[in-house]
């Protein structure tokens, strides 16, 4: 029942007609969502709500970023200055170990469709869930058990090998800690299939009827082609790891060349699955792009069917490239042009999104609201990293820079300035649906302009170095370079404090932010045809389909501070009863 | 449609998930995602079949003379074995699609009580392999006189083939950690000399490189002389089948879980999606043993 005050506190079931009164939204208690109802740890760890999941997810992933954060915070603190004396290379080892594999297998790859394929994938579809929402769990669990078992060794021996765990010296170095590693990595590469095979049949089976393929919002088609490659990808990572862990307790030899083995097919093993791993980590965060590009533009997304073929044809042809992380490795030179010239057939389709990205700014009426930051920024940072993907793809230039600086700053440009910056976006714009409350847009910004300086400070100075030879992978340099190695570290720590700053105020905004209206952006995708937190089973009937780039149906409406559906306000409604 | 249940309505049966519209749907979907399932088991399986295919090409004369070791009539007999256990499965499946409890759980029983007897026939193999020290890697001691094979002759190496490279492997240089875990730390200058020998092709013939002085031929009369790297054939085919044979214990598992189901009374002519399923990965599990066997066993 409606009261005329409304209740100070969340009271649960107190009607949810409240927020949309005139004014009264800052006060509104949320009516029953997701959050609220079950309570209990229990229900929470043994929920088969995607959202639920979603954010266990989040916890855990943001957990992960946090440790991979400070051993980032470590390296940068040992390069800070040039050191007299030569102790604490073995340290460094593995700090740069630990930060690379906990980066790489316990954020990146499981991040983004963890978090916000789980959560957005079944509302867009206006679906009640994924699928498979017990094998949506268990991913989770395989998840932290992988990652338990990843950290742990740490405990019990060390691993210095690089996250590339490449042999011969992984399988006979006497540091401990490998195996655990590698396995846990192995249990991680098992989530991430049964995820993968989740979201691709829920694509195919839960759409509605009236969403056809070439309807879907471009983040579906985004989560769709990562899906494809971990499925295909991971179950070789599966059996390299394998092998790895094998050859190192039982010496089979098969990557022992003393024993008739072959070093290098490691390495082939293990990039086949790697080189498709970047873009399980990219495709996610392009897909929020195109979806952030056109809300912030309220522009018509340009180019709708070659974003969408372009992500399915990143996902088919990166799995042609892996042979460019090998160029020195001693393949043969016909192979290398092979790959090299493979790898530039890859950038073209990012090259695409890129440019009809540009396409959908021109005559945007652009907001520049914090998730559009992140969004512009990721074109310029993706823009270097891309570009100097392809300085690498280019054989003689690569023979130079292979192993170097130059390497370093390419990926962190792509997976960080990239992906990390999507990611933030992607929070930022969902975060209103997921907690139903409102960031603060001031510290917003101003968290990203440092982190965004932070970045770019961080990782430019890193090119420079690499084109001077510096090579990667070392505790130590020498003074000549101490300007770019110090700026780095600068920079660094400037990144580390803005993300803290993001951290606090998405903290404070769960108890203080103002609350959320159901479609604050004015988004015209399915999502936001439910409340803010969405109840438990999503809506209440399956809403309309329409295009989902077509935002003339929208109007903003003072009273509820957030977008609703043009001279239709019974339509609105309905789903709030 | 009626079920044992009898609570059934047509609107939502109770074993349909609040996520799916019609019965149809939730298993179309559970099709969808087991045959993706499927997909990546064979990419993981084929990672090992690419490596045996790089080793075979790379020394097929090990793998000639080291499946002489396996005993081809065993792998028959299991191929077989699985064979008739995927015919109980498909059977089982039309048993619960016609709504037959009774034939569907002796089914079930029967694909059990086969995948038992092959994993019995490969404990034997096993255990053959264990008593002649045909393990992996630096375990690999084959005392060939007591060697089982099909023929129940040692290998001998054919008429005509001069001693060259082929030099009885008594003892394999130690690498830097021994084969257990956790690994011991490598001792002080036998790494480097092993190291040195760096054989991508083996030992020139005739010529012993320093450092693999345990790798000259012994003068005093010996069994049958075996390739070297001969202990890669049996790397492989530990993983290959041992995997594989991981694969069955699961399906096991799960088969007892449907059995359970079964006398439960769960399965219908209108809700037998998880034996479908089921009976998908069992098949697939028999296809990769078809691959193995005439590959492992069948080497010519």
């Amino acid at each position: 029942m409606a009261s005329n005050t409304p209740a100070p506190l969340p009271a649960g079931g107190s009607g949810m007609g409240e927020e949309r009164r005139p004014g009264s939204y800052a006060q509104a208690a949320p009516a029953e969502s997701y959050l609220s109802s079950p309570v209990g740890l229990r229900s929470w760890l043994l929920t088969l709500d995607h959202k639920r999941i979603a954010l266990l997810y989040m916890l855990t992933v943001m957990a992960a970023f946090a440790v991979g954060g400070a051993m980032a915070m470590v390296i940068r603190a040992y390069l800070l200055v040039p050191k007299k004396d030569m102790g604490g290379a073995d340290a460094y080892n593995q700090f740069f170990t630990l930060h690379g594999t906990i980066m790489i297998f316990l954020f990146v790859i499981p991040g983004m469709p963890g978090i916000f394929g789980n959560f957005v994938l079944p509302l867009m579809l206006g679906a009640k869930d994924l699928a498979f929402p017990r094998l949506n769990l268990l991913s989770w669990y395989l998840y932290v058990a992988g990652s338990l078992l990843a950290v742990l060794s740490i405990a019990v021996g060390g691993v210095d090998t690089g996250w590339t765990f490449y042999t011969p010296y992984s399988t006979t170095t006497a540091m401990t800690g490998v195996v655990p590693m590698v396995l846990g990595a192995f249990i991680i590469g098992m989530s991430s299939i049964l995820t993968g095979v989740n979201f691709i049949a829920t694509i195919h089976m839960l759409r509605p009827p009236q969403m056809t393929w070439f309807k879907m919002p471009l983040f579906l088609w985004a989560i769709y082609a990562t899906s494809l490659i971990q499925v295909l990808a991971t179950p070789v990572l599966g059996i390299t790891l394998l092998l790895l862990t094998v050859e190192r307790v039982f010496g089979i030899g098969i990557f022992d060349s003393r024993l008739g083995g072959d070093p290098v097919l490691f390495q082939h093993f293990f990039w086949f699955y790697s080189h498709p791993a970047v873009y399980i980590m990219i495709l996610p965060a392009m897909g929020v792009i195109s979806e952030l590009i056109s809300v912030f533009s309220r522009k018509h997304i340009f180019g709708y069917h070659f974003i969408a073929y372009s992500s399915v044809a990143i996902a088919l042809v990166g799995f042609l490239v892996w042979g460019h992380h090998m160029f020195t490795s001693g393949q043969s030179k016909f192979l290398g042009m092979l790959f090299s010239l493979l790898s530039f057939a890859v950038a073209i389709p990012s090259a695409v999104k890129t440019f009809n990205w540009l396409a959908t700014l021109y005559k945007g009426s652009i907001g520049l609201q914090t998730p559009m930051c992140y969004a512009l920024s990721f074109i310029f940072n993706f823009g270097i990293g891309g570009l100097t993907g392809l300085f690498l793809a280019t054989l003689p230039v690569d023979i130079h820079c292979h192993d170097t600086y130059f390497v370093v700053a390419h990926f962190h440009y792509v997976i960080m300035g990239g992906t990390v910056f999507a990611l933030l976006g992607a929070l930022h714009y969902w975060w209103p649906k997921m907690f139903g409350r409102m960031y603060d847009e001031f510290w917003g910004r101003i968290a990203f302009f440092i982190v965004f300086v932070g970045f770019n400070l961080t990782f430019f100075p890193q090119f420079i170095l690499g084109t001077k030879g510096v090579p990667r992978r070392t505790y130590n340099y020498l003074p000549e370079y101490r300007f770019y190695h110090t700026e780095s570290s600068i920079g660094a720590f400037l990144l580390g404090t803005g993300l803290c700053i993001v951290a606090v105020y998405l903290l404070h905004s769960l108890f203080r932010g103002r609350r959320a209206p159901a479609n604050p952006w004015g988004a015209a995708t399915l999502e936001w045809q439910c409340p803010s937190p969405p109840p438990t089973h999503n809506f209440e009937r399956p809403p309309p389909v329409g295009d989902p780039y077509d935002f003339s149906g929208l109007e903003y409406d003072r009273a509820s501070g957030g977008f609703v559906m043009k001279a239709a306000e019974n339509r609105a409604t309905d789903e709030h009863r | 449609m009626t079920s044992d249940k009898g609570q059934m309505t047509k609107d939502h049966p109770p074993f349909l998930a609040h996520q799916f519209d019609t019965p149809e749907q939730q298993f179309r979907a559970g099709k969808l995602g087991m045959w993706l399932f499927l997909c990546t088991e064979i990419l993981m399986f084929s990672g090992l079949f690419c490596a045996y295919a790089v080793y075979r090409h790379n020394h097929p004369e090990v793998f000639v003379r080291a499946a002489e070791f396996l005993n081809w009539k065993l792998g028959a007999l299991n191929t077989v074995v699985l064979i008739c256990s995927s015919l109980t499965m498909a059977w089982a499946v039309h048993s619960a699609h016609c709504n037959q409890q009774r034939r569907l759980k002796v089914m079930l029983g029967l694909t059990l009580f086969l995948a038992f007897g092959f994993l019995g026939v490969k404990a034997i193999e096993y255990h053959d392999k264990w008593k002649h020290h045909l393990l992996p890697g630096v375990r690999f001691k084959p005392e060939l006189d007591h060697a089982a094979s099909s023929t129940g002759v040692s290998p001998v190496p054919p008429a005509g083939e001069t001693s060259g490279d082929r030099q009885p492997i008594s003892k394999l240089p130690e690498i830097g950690v021994s084969p257990r875990w956790p690994a011991q730390p490598r001792k002080d200058g036998e790494g480097q000399a092993a190291q040195k020998a760096g054989p991508w092709n083996g030992p020139a013939p005739g010529k012993v490189p320093e450092g693999l002085a345990e790798f000259a031929p012994r003068h005093a009369p010996g069994p049958a002389k075996l390739p070297s790297y001969t202990h890669i054939f049996f790397g492989i085919y530990f993983v290959m089948t041992g995997l594989h044979g991981l694969h069955v214990l699961a399906g096991m598992v799960v088969i007892c879980w449907l059995l359970s189901r079964a006398r439960r009374g769960d399965f219908s002519s209108a809700y037998y999606a998880p034996v479908d399923l089921v009976g998908l990965y069992w098949h697939f599990v028999d296809i990769v043993w078809i691959y193995l066997f005439p590959l492992l066993y069948l080497v010519r």
